[in-house]
């Protein structure tokens, strides 16, 4: 049963995504955005009672507002007491929450933004490609993962709310963020950076699996396959461009400039994020992704016949 | 809507059959409750068919298939089924085997989502 798009997920539901942390990385974001709502509502309570005594308050009182203690204790010393407390607790709280390097045996990916999908790949020990996806990360419950967030051309911003902050990614520039997820399930992200045309439409989804069948999942992804079997879907995918931009492992398809389809078939999303992947939706992205997304890369291919289109979209989602 | 004009709209329906005879009769008239509309637009918007279809309150709005705002008034279902509520809930299902030749795939859906989702598309200007 495919859930309501990522997108949909970040975007509404309740509680507010940001509210509601589901690991140690955004928790502390969560619990500073608190302690500044509520001690600015204090603060902003204090002002306004300050500035009724002086616009109404009984004279005596009014002259103690205007006299050199209110001023020295409200003015000076409770602005700078507050701050440095809310300084030295604030990077007590969030110190941890910028990575500076893998730790050892923790799990490496490197997410690549793109106009306008995210570019997954899975790293070994020694931070080579072991794995690639896209739109779309698997992690372990319980454990960090390490994230290596590069942009292929302009300046995207990874956030997942419910798992951290947002991060930018920036060309030319490797940024580091951690994740955890304490819970199985499936949290949505967004792109937070206006990247042109169809930001709005750059979603992305961490699905978060129990150890063993995290362990499960990554011996599959890793194990060798065979080719896909020869269909028509495919004879129709080499014949029609489509492998000028998409890879798909153990065939002729090693274009780049896609999302790698290898595993297309599994993903809970098309589109980075924006529709439910099923043989219908992906039959209406190839034909007419434009409408549905417009400005995005992959042109409308509408020379297709009800047939030829239904054998690519069978080809695809079969890709598992 | 208050029960009053509620009345006066049941009264108009139980004229339909009436209407038969004539021309322009709305072919779907769907007794499908508020529940189970509701629960066919929150299908419908979970399996993407705006990928394909143009859909009163739904995004996207794909031009591959057919627009299908007023289906209730379309005489035939991918021009070839009586657009009835039974066999609309049939085609969804598995259209090429309902439907030889069509281009919409079968997409997996439940029979309830699919009676669903036949209310909705049946009442989907309704509102």
């Amino acid at each position: 049963m495919p859930a309501e798009t990522d997108l949909k997920a970040v975007l509404g539901g309740w509680p507010p995504a940001v509210l509601d942390p589901a690991g140690p990385y955004s928790e502390p974001v969560t619990l500073l955005s608190w302690a500044l709502l509520v001690g600015g509502t204090v603060v902003l309570l204090i002002v306004l009672t300050a500035l009724g005594i002086a616009l109404w308050g009984a004279p005596a009182l009014r002259a103690r507002l205007g006299g050199d203690r209110a001023i020295w204790v409200g003015g000076v010393a409770f602005p700078v007491v507050v701050l440095s407390a809310l300084l030295v607790w604030g990077l007590w709280l969030t110190g941890d929450l910028a990575a500076k390097a893998p730790r050892p045996g923790e799990m490496r990916v490197r997410v690549t933004g793109e106009m306008w999908w995210w570019r997954v790949a899975y790293l070994d020990e020694a931070g080579r490609p072991v794995m690639q996806d896209a739109n779309e990360l698997h992690v372990p419950v319980g454990s960090t993962v390490l994230l290596e967030l590069d942009s292929a051309d302009v300046i995207h911003s990874f956030w997942v709310p419910r798992l951290a902050g947002k991060m930018d990614m920036i060309p030319g520039r490797r940024n580091l963020l951690r994740i955890q997820a304490d819970q199985p399930g499936t949290y949505g992200g967004q792109c937070a950076e206006y990247c042109g045309g169809p930001h709005a439409l750059m979603g992305f989804a961490v699905v978060a699996h129990t150890p063993e069948s995290f362990a499960r999942w990554r011996a599959a992804r890793l194990a060798p396959r065979p080719a896909p079997a020869a269909s028509r879907g495919q004879a129709l995918f080499m014949q029609s461009g489509c492998a000028a931009c998409h890879t798909i492992a153990g065939t002729e398809a090693r274009g780049l400039a896609g999302p790698d389809l290898t595993h297309v078939g599994s993903r809970r999303t098309l589109g980075a994020g924006i529709l439910p992947n099923n043989r219908g939706t992906l039959a209406g992205w190839i034909a007419d992704s434009q409408t549905i997304k417009p400005g995005n890369r992959m042109p409308n291919y509408k020379q297709f016949d009800a047939e030829e289109l239904g054998a690519l979209a069978d080809y695809l989602a079969t890709l598992k | 809507m208050d029960e009053r004009s509620t009345g006066v709209l049941f009264a108009l329906m139980a004229t339909l059959p009436l209407l038969a005879a004539c021309e322009d009769v709305a072919v779907a008239p769907h007794e499908a409750g508020a529940p189970s509309i509701a629960r066919g637009k929150a299908a419908t918007e979970e399996l993407g068919c705006g990928a394909c279809h143009r859909i009163p309150g739904i995004w996207p709005e794909g031009t591959t298939g057919p627009p299908l705002a007023g289906f209730a008034k379309r005489g035939l279902i991918a021009g070839k089924l009586p657009n009835r509520p039974g066999e609309l809930a049939a085609y969804l299902l598995d259209p090429p085997a309902t439907v030889p030749g069509t281009a919409m795939p079968k997409v997996p859906m439940t029979r309830q989502q699919a009676a669903d989702i036949a209310a909705f598309l049946h009442h989907s200007d309704a509102r």
